[in-house]
This record gives structure tokens, sequence and C-alpha cells, in this order.
């Protein structure tokens, strides 16, 4: 069955929880009225990006009432929603979750991130230690975040769990203005493009848009079939909302006739890479 | 393709953006900019009002007695092309009532005088029009520290880029502080624009050393000149230092961002 999902392509006010929880209750409403299967929102939908020392601050609990609010509008309509998540011991995790039928279904924790040139997560922020793919109403999903699809591991090990969907939520700045786009937007079309069609599942990325101390995010949210074909795209810069129709049987006839998946040979890449790691490690 | 070529149109979109958006998060809606007749500042002023429209963009226009008056003349030239009000403050009368106590004043004391003297008109109208002072400093003097400190470097936000319609007399005209009657910025550094912007550009944003650069052909003093000037006015471009005593500092453990709740 074919189902519509809608990118939810926004500028969240920085560190300011209770207004971009509104607006997200806001399009979460609007997306379930115009009978939309799933919303998508930007990485730290709900904090904005430089949180910096505010990360607690904006941190949410698991049984938080405003992931409580979000779960509760997601009841017919399934949503992805960004957020810093305080785990019990304390820790605080780049997270983004997956809403549906009234409860919080799925999260994963950001597992790469960036601490080099303008990037500081790792100070804020704990790791994520896993990548999983998870069943949803709307079939299996794998959620990534930003800087874990610059390893092409994480869309693998997404893939390889059962995901025919990966949905990439970002806050990708904007750098090097080139030729009518970005260095850093020709990159990620590049990658999600061909992690589409290595690992045969649809590509739904959301990434931000606006300005925070002066760093611009592009936007360019997109939708990319198992063939590689881009089935809708945002514009640069706009705050907009974009949609596309998938079929996941679409997955399978990609994956029928280009069974990359199927051929990969685990065995030898596990094998090779705990050489590789064990090589490293060896005193 | 250099990488000192840039998509143009994309680059405006980004500062027109940028200007309406940081300003319109604080509440402005207008903006006031020191207009020299130069590029920098005109480059500026075309930016805010393609982002805030004419009405919103006041140009300040503030000679010295000894200025240049065709850097008046390009100043309104640019005003009105642009349909923008400007304002002119001589600041002659404070500048001359100051170094009468001072008369000895070295001729780049009294440049540094006019550049400060500038700013605190800038943000007294900032308040008096309740609009937010728009930068005027380009990346290549912010890294050579060509610039006088809590002078001409005052803003609050800082848009530049080259193109955008800007009067060919202005971008054709040779750089200048019009500090002193005859001052060029590349008389006075003693080398030009693009011969810096090679080397700024190896040596920042492609993260290159001095020595690599070097093997490539380029002048070893005139490297490491620019090296030292970098490393020199680093000052500059960092807020005042704090000693370090509590607990909790600002700036080095108490970490937010300026568009903190916006």
């Amino acid at each position: 069955m074919p189902f519509t999902v809608r990118l939810a392509q926004i500028s969240p006010v920085l560190g300011d929880v209770p207004a971009n929880l509104d607006r997200h209750l806001e399009l979460i409403g609007r997306a379930q009225a115009d009978g939309v299967d799933l919303i998508v929102f930007p990485e730290m939908s709900l904090c904005g990006y430089h949180v910096r020392d505010l990360a607690s601050e904006v941190a949410l609990r698991r049984d938080s009432s405003e992931l409580g609010a979000i779960a509760a509008a997601a009841d017919g309509v399934s949503a992805v929603v960004g957020f810093v998540e305080e785990l019990p011991g304390y820790e605080l995790c780049v997270a983004a979750g997956y809403f549906e039928a009234g409860g919080l279904r799925h999260v994963h924790h950001k597992v790469y991130l960036p601490t080099y040139g303008m990037f500081d997560e790792q100070r804020y922020f704990a790791n994520g230690s896993r990548i999983r793919a998870f069943e949803s109403r709307l079939g299996p999903i794998g959620l990534l975040i930003c800087e874990d699809v610059w390893h092409p591991s994480a869309p693998m090990i997404a893939a390889h769990d059962g995901a025919h969907v990966l949905v990439v939520i970002a806050n990708s700045p904007a750098r090097g203005p080139r030729e009518g786009s970005w260095d850093t937007e020709q990159a990620y079309a590049g990658m999600l493009r061909t992690y589409a069609e290595l690992f045969g599942c649809f590509v739904v990325f959301v990434n931000r848009v606006g300005y925070e101390d002066g760093v611009h995010f592009w936007g360019g949210s997109r939708v990319i079939s198992p063939d590689g074909d881009v089935l809708t795209e945002a514009p640069l810069t706009e705050e907009v909302c974009v949609e596309a129709a998938l079929d996941l049987e679409h997955v399978r006839r990609a994956r029928i006739a280009t069974p990359l998946l199927a051929d990969e040979n685990l065995d030898l890449t596990i094998r090779e890479l705990t050489r590789i790691r064990d090589e490293r490690t060896r005193p | 393709m250099s990488g000192l070529d840039l998509d143009c149109a994309l680059v405006e979109r980004t500062l027109t953006g940028f200007v309406r958006e940081e300003l319109g998060k604080f509440g402005f809606t207008r903006a006031v900019i020191g207009l020299s007749g130069g590029i920098d500042s005109t480059v500026s002023v075309f930016v805010a009002t393609r982002a805030l429209g004419a009405g919103n963009v006041t140009g300040l226009i503030m000679p010295y007695r000894t200025s240049n008056p065709e850097s008046r003349a390009d100043a309104e030239l640019a005003a009105a092309e642009l349909g923008i009000e400007t304002l002119v403050v001589d600041i002659s009368p404070m500048l001359d009532a100051y170094f009468e106590q001072f008369p000895d004043a070295s001729k780049e004391r009294r440049g540094n005088k006019m550049a400060r003297e500038r700013m605190t008109i800038l943000y007294d109208h900032s308040m008096a029009l309740q609009a937010m002072v728009v930068g005027t400093s380009n990346k290549t003097e912010i890294l050579l520290g060509y610039t006088t400190l809590w002078g001409d470097m005052a803003s609050a936000v800082n848009p530049i880029a080259r193109h955008l319609g800007v009067p060919t007399r202005v971008v054709g005209k040779a750089p200048s502080a019009d500090l002193w009657t005859g001052q060029t910025d590349e008389g006075e550094l003693g080398f030009t624009y693009d011969d810096a912007d090679r080397v700024l550009y190896e040596l920042i944003d492609r993260r290159r050393d001095c020595e690599s650069i070097i093997a490539d052909g380029l002048d070893p003093d005139f490297v490491h000149r620019i090296y030292r000037m970098i490393r020199d006015s680093q000052y500059k471009r960092r807020m005042p230092l704090i000693a370090k005593l509590s607990h909790r500092s600002v700036d080095r453990d108490f970490r937010y961002s300026r568009d903190w709740g916006r």
C-alpha cells in the first residue's frame, strides 16, 4: 500500500522548546487532516541546533509531557521528530523519535557526533551505541541523523537490519556556494542517491532551514527512490512542506532486479573488519 | 573554477536572508549603515536594502574635513541608486575639539579616533532610529587585522560580498580608509588585496601551511608577512580576555549562542 510522507522543512527557534512544540503539534494536526501518513521533522527540531550550554535545559526525558504531547498527536499520522534526550544515567543524546498510534515506537541516538571544524557536538552530547531497523505500520524503517550518513557503515547496517525506508534527519550548514548550490548539498545529493541505489531502499531526507548566529542551513529536503530517482525535492533555504508517495513494492522490484543486499558477503565483511580492528588495537 | 569564485546569486540570496532573519529575531526591521563611498559599505548597503527594503535602511555619511569629497559623492550616488535615506554628520567639530588637547597626535591616532567616532554615531542612531548597525568589514581585512578595534569593526551583523550591481565607479576605485588625504589601503599595506587573498585562501580556507604555499612559487617573505599579520591581529577578533577565577567564566565555560531563544 503506498503511503504519503510529508517533509517539514522548518526553522526551529533556538532553545525554545514550548514554541517549537506548538509548531510541531500544529503541523502534525494539519498533516493528519490532510490524510498524510508520515510527517518528518529535521534533526533537533524541538530545540534548534547550536544549543551549547542549553543542552541540559532543552533535553527531554522519555516520559516528559512534551514527548507525550507529540505521541498523543501522532495518532492516525506517524511522525519523526528530532530532540535531545536525557537518559536515565543523565547522558544527553541527539535523538530521532518515531511516533505512531499514540506512542513513541522507536528512538535512534546519533552515533557520529562531529567535533571538528565548525562542529562541537561531543562536547555536549554522548554517542549513540546502536543502529537498528524497526517495524512500523508503514513498513520497516531505519532512522539516521545527519553525520551518521557520512559513515557508509551506518546506512549499510540499517539496510541489512531490514530497513526499506531510510529516514535521515539533518541540520546541515551551508558551505561553499558554487554554481547554484552548496558544496554540502552536492555531497549529500551524491551520498543519499548512492545509498538508495546500493541498499535498494527509499531515502527520506529532511534538513532544516534558517540561520543561527550567522550559520545558514540549506534545506533541500528530498525523497529518493530505490532506483535513485528524486521523487520530490524541497527548494533550498525556504521554510516549506513537500510530499511524496512511497510504494514499498518499489523496494521489492529494485532488490530483485539488482540483488546487491542479498549478495553482500557479510561473513567476509565482518571477518575483515574484525581483523582490521584487531590489528589496529594490538599492542 | 577557482575557490575564490562564488555563485553570486546564491550568495546574495543567503546574505539577504541572513540580514533579514538575524535582525528580525531581535525585533528589528530597520538597519543603519555607515557609508564611505567605498566598495565594502556599498556592498553592505546593497545587501541590507535588498533584504529590508529602501524605506528601512538609513545611510550615515560621516566625513571629516580632510576626507576626499569624492567619497561623499560616491556614497550619495549609491544611496540615490537604492533610494534610501541618508544623513550627513560632519565629525570635524568633535575630532578637532579632541585633538586640540593632543596637537602632536600621529595620523594613525587621528585615523583610529575617526573610526571610533563614527562607531559612536552609528550606535547613537541605532537607538534613535530603532535600527541595527550593519557592518562593513570584509574577510580579508578582518584576517589581516587592517581595521580599527571597536571602530570600523563594530557592528551587530556583518554581511559582505562583491557583485550585486554596485556602481562601477565604486567597484573600480582603489580601496581606501580615507583617514588622511591620498591614503589607499594597498599603498599603506604595500601589497594588493588580490595578492593577499591568494595567500589567505590557501592558508585559511584550504588549511595549508606556509612552506607548502612557498613551494608553489609564492614569495616567502610575503607569505610569512601575511601569516604574521594574521597571528598578530588575533586579539582583534576575540572578545576581551577575562581572568579565570570562578568555576564558570563568560565565553570559556559559559557558552551560549547569540540567537539563544530566537
